[in-house]
């Protein structure tokens, strides 16, 4: 059975009055007491209380209707636990109630649209059903409600059978919080090699089975974008050659490489927003900047960290890479070695290659390549003449930092890398 | 000819010698294997020793203010050692207790290094001798350990773990704490409170980086009124040890260094996983980035017989998940074997509560308000304070305050996040109301004992929709 809501008399004298405001909606569940709606009259606006309970079945008159005679219907309460009969309530005209007595000459439209009625009839959910002798938790039973969701079908998969907000199949906020930062990998498509060419399987090793992973990862889920700076490198080769000799006697030698770490943290010291991880829901900013380095080993390879490599002396950080790679390619690297990191930078200029452009290790936001240093005509002091060129191409996570910004940091490592006395102190 | 075992669960922990009951339960044949110690680190080395600990300092401190209780307390004094000793024996009482509950439920204990072969067959090395134990299904519940400084390896002597932290050779005078997560701030708070002079530095902005903002800030002032040094957004670059103590550089959060003197340094920068030299590269055992194994929502890796509990798979690494999940993998197990009577459910990371056992006590589940906002709920939040509850005046306790958050419109409790005494004991109200997922009305409709603390957890609910009636 369901209950007519009648415009309420809210003073002796009224005769009409605007629905201002509906406090409840379609499927709310009311008790005696509670607000439903604002209305106003000639002389205030006034709260409509209910005196029933149930639960809301139907609005029939739109927020904002003015001159709603006293006495007419409403709104439809169903009783909790009653369906309400669809075909039943159509054929009872929503509109002005019999007893409001005269129709309203002056409203160019009839106050209780009956279209907007039948629209939110056949466009709105079956009229709300709680069935209490089915299990389910307060929760989903209230979502059920104003959902318009029928529990009656729903397998409930709590215990015992118990109905919870899981099983009512919503695209649940909350679902998005603990799902891993990437899908798995293992969802792309895999084909088979062509039947006419001979050819051999290897088995993948588990370290290639994680590149794969991790790699399609990355270029599936981080929106990379890439800078190029060529950088002048014969100031660098130059300090280079005289630390060597300095350091000879102490059986150390630096690499091009590991001044190029020392920069390349320099870089991120100095412009901090680059030093960042993309973390789902927040950002993680990095108060020191630990390089990753990339090693080819067989088979593969393995990104062991400088940790610090901002704060370390470049013999330190030679030091390091020598044993770090060593260790590598023994295959004697512990997890403490290879974890973490905040940044990467792969070198493939003592291979020839002019110019590439890596794949973000992640979680990491940023990771550099290395060109090879080349000779070539270049514009010093106004004139042509040679210098060592290199191009380094950094790529980018977008969803952590920002062209501009990667912008500065790549000029601050070009400046570093052109003026090596700042690597030094 | 060795015995064909159900299950063999490897590690005894909070994870593995409760999956083991549980198995047995079920009538499996199980067998646990440990390297150490019954219970692991929880047990000997983490919750429950600390907890001694803790539990000293708090004393120690009332004696302190007694007189705010009517009381006198004179040459009030730590004597460490029997501090100390109290604590290892709670581990010792329990660690016995584990050995009976095996015994009780028929559990073969093999005590040395376990080494999963492939094919059910997992070798146990003990002073040179190995043994080969072969099972139908395999638990790998080895744990995680504290993750080392890169630059100064714990030596139990200056730089400490937790580990060494237990079991002080001494009282440090100035302490410095790396990492305010749940380790680092409640050895923060047990030595502050033991008297030392300590110093917390956090990486991250704010102290307990996973708990609400709110709480965060409020435990930060807690500390600092106790006399703690708190930096944060700042980080340990270097650590030189002297004669008698460490010079430790600090970058503050403007990126000043100082190098400051300190007795003792804590490390609680977090764990590493316990997955070396246990045979998973050989079986092909999937890790996530972090070292981690990969588990589903019913332990299960990516190889078959093969499952995963606790610390050494995905977050959030606490006892209590672990225990869980030890629950859950027993029961897939059982099932997985043809037991049709058990229904193992996943675990709703959401619904696991998580407890700080600092002064003030921590514990919180769910989201916090700024995930809530951040997951598109639409949401109402309530708090209520300490100082508007009876109880807690009565108790002296008149710090913290109790926060609530619901989703506005199905009036889902998202998330509770507590501060102040004993709210590790209160935060289970919660977590039953989550798990149950009722509503607010279901908590409002809820009579709370008076007069109780809990109280303020059903004041927070009525101050999220405007009903709060002692404030």
């Amino acid at each position: 059975m369901t209950i007519d809501l009648k415009m309420p008399a809210l003073s002796p004298t009224m005769e009409k009055g605007t629905l201002a405001k509906w406090l409840v909606k379609k499927g709310d569940s009311i008790r005696s007491g509670d607000l439903i709606a604002e209305i106003e009259t000639d002389k205030a606006t006034m709260e409509f209380e209910a005196v029933d309970e149930g639960i809301i079945a139907e609005l029939l008159v739109a927020e904002g209707t003015d001159d709603v005679a006293v006495g007419t219907v409403i709104a439809r309460l169903a009783e909790e636990g009653e369906t309400v009969d669809a075909s039943a309530e159509r054929t009872d005209s929503p509109g002005p109630a019999p007893a409001a007595a005269k129709p309203l000459p002056t409203a160019p439209i009839a106050p209780p649209s009956p279209i907007s009625a039948a629209e939110k009839s056949s466009a709105a959910p079956a009229p709300i059903v709680i069935d209490e002798t089915i299990k389910a938790s307060p929760l989903a039973k209230r979502i059920a409600a104003a959902e318009g969701i029928s529990l009656a079908g729903i397998k409930g998969s709590g215990s015992n059978g118990r109905i919870v907000k899981a099983d009512l199949g919503l695209p649940a906020p909350a679902a998005a919080v603990m799902a891993p930062a990437f899908p798995s990998a293992n969802t792309a498509p895999v084909y088979g090699p062509p039947v006419d060419v001979p050819h051999e399987a290897t088995k993948l090793s588990s370290m290639r089975k994680t590149i794969a992973r991790r790699l399609s990862e990355s270029k599936q889920n981080v929106p990379h974008f890439y800078l190029t700076a060529r950088c002048r490198l014969d100031a660098l080769l130059k300090q280079r050659g005289e630390l060597n000799e300095g350091l000879a006697s102490r059986g150390v030698k630096l690499s091009v490489n590991d001044m190029l770490i020392k920069a390349l943290a320099l870089a991120m010291v100095e412009v901090p927003d680059v030093n960042v991880q993309f973390g789902g829901e927040q950002l993680y900013r990095f108060n020191r900047a630990d390089i990753s380095m990339a090693v080819a080993i067989e088979g593969g390879l393995i990104t062991p960290v400088i940790r610090d490599a901002g704060g370390l002396s470049l013999s330190a950080i030679a030091t390091l890479t020598k044993s770090l790679a060593e260790k590598a390619r023994a295959g004697k690297l512990v997890p403490e070695d290879y974890q973490g990191g905040t940044a990467s930078i792969s070198n493939l200029g003592m291979f020839g290659i002019d110019e590439m452009f890596p794949v973000i290790n992640p979680p990491q936001a940023l990771i550099m390549g290395i060109g090879s240093g080349i000779e070539q005509p270049w514009k010093i002091d106004g004139e042509i003449g040679l210098a060592t060129i290199m191009a380094a191409t950094a790529s980018f996570d977008h969803r952590a930092i920002d062209g501009a910004t990667a912008a500065q940091f790549m000029a601050a490592f070009r400046d570093l890398v052109e003026n090596p006395l700042r690597i030094l102190v | 000819m060795a015995d064909i075992y159900d299950l063999i669960v490897l590690g005894s922990g909070p994870g593995g010698y409760v999956a083991a009951i549980r198995a047995a339960q079920l009538g499996l044949k199980i067998a646990i294997v440990e390297r150490e110690k019954l219970g692991g680190i929880c047990l000997n080395w983490g919750c429950i020793p600390t907890k001694a600990l803790l539990r000293s300092a708090e004393i120690y401190h009332f004696m302190h203010h007694a007189r705010d209780y009517g009381l006198a307390a004179e040459n009030i004094s730590v004597d460490i050692e029997a501090v100390v000793k109290r604590s290892r024996g709670v581990a010792e009482q329990l660690n016995q207790g584990i050995g009976h509950l095996m015994k009780k439920n028929k559990i073969t204990v093999h005590m040395g290094d376990g080494k999963l072969l492939g094919d059910g067959k997992l070798s146990v090395t003990k002073d040179g001798k190995t043994e080969e134990l072969t099972a139908k299904h395999l638990i790998v519940a080895t744990g995680a350990r504290a993750r080392d400084l890169p630059f100064a390896k714990a030596d139990g002597k200056r730089i400490w773990t937790y580990r060494h932290a237990m079991l002080p050779p001494e009282m440090p005078t100035r302490l410095l704490v790396i990492g305010s997560g749940a380790i680092g701030i409640e050895f923060a708070s047990f030595y502050n409170d033991m008297g030392a002079d300590v110093t917390v530095v956090e990486m991250m902005d704010r102290v307990v980086p996973v708990e609400d903002d709110e709480i965060s800030t409020f435990l930060e002032k807690a500390l600092i009124r106790q006399g703690m040094k708190v930096m944060t957004g700042a980080g340990v670059s270097k650590i030189e040890i002297g004669g008698d103590g460490v010079k430790a550089t600090i970058r503050d959060r403007h990126g000043n260094e100082a190098v400051q003197d300190y007795s003792h340094v804590i490390v609680a920068i977090g764990i590493v996983p316990n997955v070396e030299n246990i045979g998973l590269e050989d079986l092909g055992i999937e890790l996530d980035q972090r070292s981690h194994i990969k588990a589903d929502g019913l332990c299960r890796t990516n190889v078959p017989g093969v499952w995963a509990i606790g610390d050494v798979t995905a977050p959030p690494w606490l006892a209590h998940k672990a225990s869980h999940e030890g629950v859950v993998a027993a029961e897939a197990v059982a099932q997985a074997l043809g037991n049709t009577d058990v229904h193992p459910h996943e675990i709703d990371p959401l619904a696991i509560p998580g407890c700080t056992y600092c002064r003030p006590q921590i514990a919180s589940i769910g989201l916090s308000e700024a995930k809530a906002r951040e997951v598109g709920h639409d949401i109402r939040v309530g708090k209520f304070p300490f100082i508007g509850n009876g109880k807690a005046i009565a108790l002296g306790e008149t710090e913290g305050f109790i926060k609530t958050v619901f989703d506005a419109s199905t009036g889902e409790l998202l998330g509770a996040h507590m501060i102040g005494a004993e709210v590790t004991e209160l935060i289970q109200g919660y977590a039953i109301g989550m798990t149950l997922e009722t509503t607010e009305r279901e908590l409002i409709g809820t009579v709370f004992p008076h007069p109780t603390l809990s109280e303020m957890m059903h004041e927070s609910v009525l101050a999220a929709y405007g009903r709060a009636l002692h404030i």
